[in-house]
């Protein structure tokens, strides 16, 4: 009897989780789009009044800060998919690849900050 | 596989604008996130920030985005988004096989471009 070989000779397998991921948080940010395109239209924004009653409900701020966070894995696959494409030198990936998830992270936090933050 | 030599060197056209269009949307999908990721992203949050933060913030960059180079600068940010959008849409929908044979591909392909070009066209018309 030959003994199956059961481990997988290649990957890490993060991959399909990224790949599925990426969509999802795609489907996340564009029906918010949708919305944010709806809501705009329904009541245009004249004042500054109008401006910051739309952000100050809590439905809007959660639903912005989720979009926030879908945005922030979903660059992050994305950027991660650049880099890895046209950057040779694993030591320049690694540097821009920190780099590129400490601004998403800095961007995230930012917005929460804007959302909730006293201003 | 055929043992006749292949024909070498291999020169690919490597200009864009000679791309078919699913080739195009795909490079641009790409540029377009790129470009979202950085300048996009952090100047949308800096004028979010400026014009809920204060009604002379909102004053401010209501006064900036009356000018029309600022307003191509907007147009410009908008295609990048609506473009990554519906061409994301076709990404998806090819994902669950629909629309997957070369025909059709090439033709949401398309539509993809123009549906980008349009919404921006609408928008534009809407802020001038």
């Amino acid at each position: 009897m030959v003994k199956r070989y059961t481990k997988s000779p290649v990957g890490a397998h993060y991959g399909l989780g990224d790949w599925l991921l990426q969509r999802l948080t795609a489907v996340v940010m564009a029906t918010y789009t949708i919305g944010l395109v709806v809501c705009l239209l329904w009541h245009v924004p004249a004042s500054y009044a109008d401006w910051k009653a739309l952000f100050a409900g809590n439905v809007m701020r959660v639903a912005t800060m989720v979009f926030a966070l879908a945005l922030l894995y979903h660059a992050w696959v994305g950027m991660r998919d650049i880099i890895m494409d046209y950057l040779k030198s694993a030591g320049l990936r690694l540097v821009v690849q920190t780099g590129v998830g400490l601004v998403l992270v800095f961007y995230a936090v930012w917005a929460a900050s804007i959302l909730w933050g006293a201003r | 596989m055929s043992s006749a030599p292949k024909p070498r060197p291999k020169y690919y056209d490597l200009n864009l604008a000679h791309l078919p269009p699913p080739g195009l949307v795909s490079i641009l999908h790409r540029i377009s996130g790129l470009g979202l990721f950085f300048p996009v992203l952090p100047l949308l949050l800096y004028a979010l920030q400026q014009t809920l933060g204060s009604e002379a913030g909102w004053q401010h960059w209501h006064d900036v985005l009356s000018r029309p180079i600022v307003k191509l600068v907007l147009l410009a940010a908008f295609w990048l988004y609506a473009h990554h959008f519906w061409a994301g849409l076709r990404y998806l929908l090819l994902d669950v096989h629909f629309g997957i044979e070369k025909a059709p591909a090439r033709s949401s392909a398309v539509v993809v471009l123009v549906l980008g070009l349009l919404t921006t066209v609408i928008v534009g018309v809407c802020v001038w």
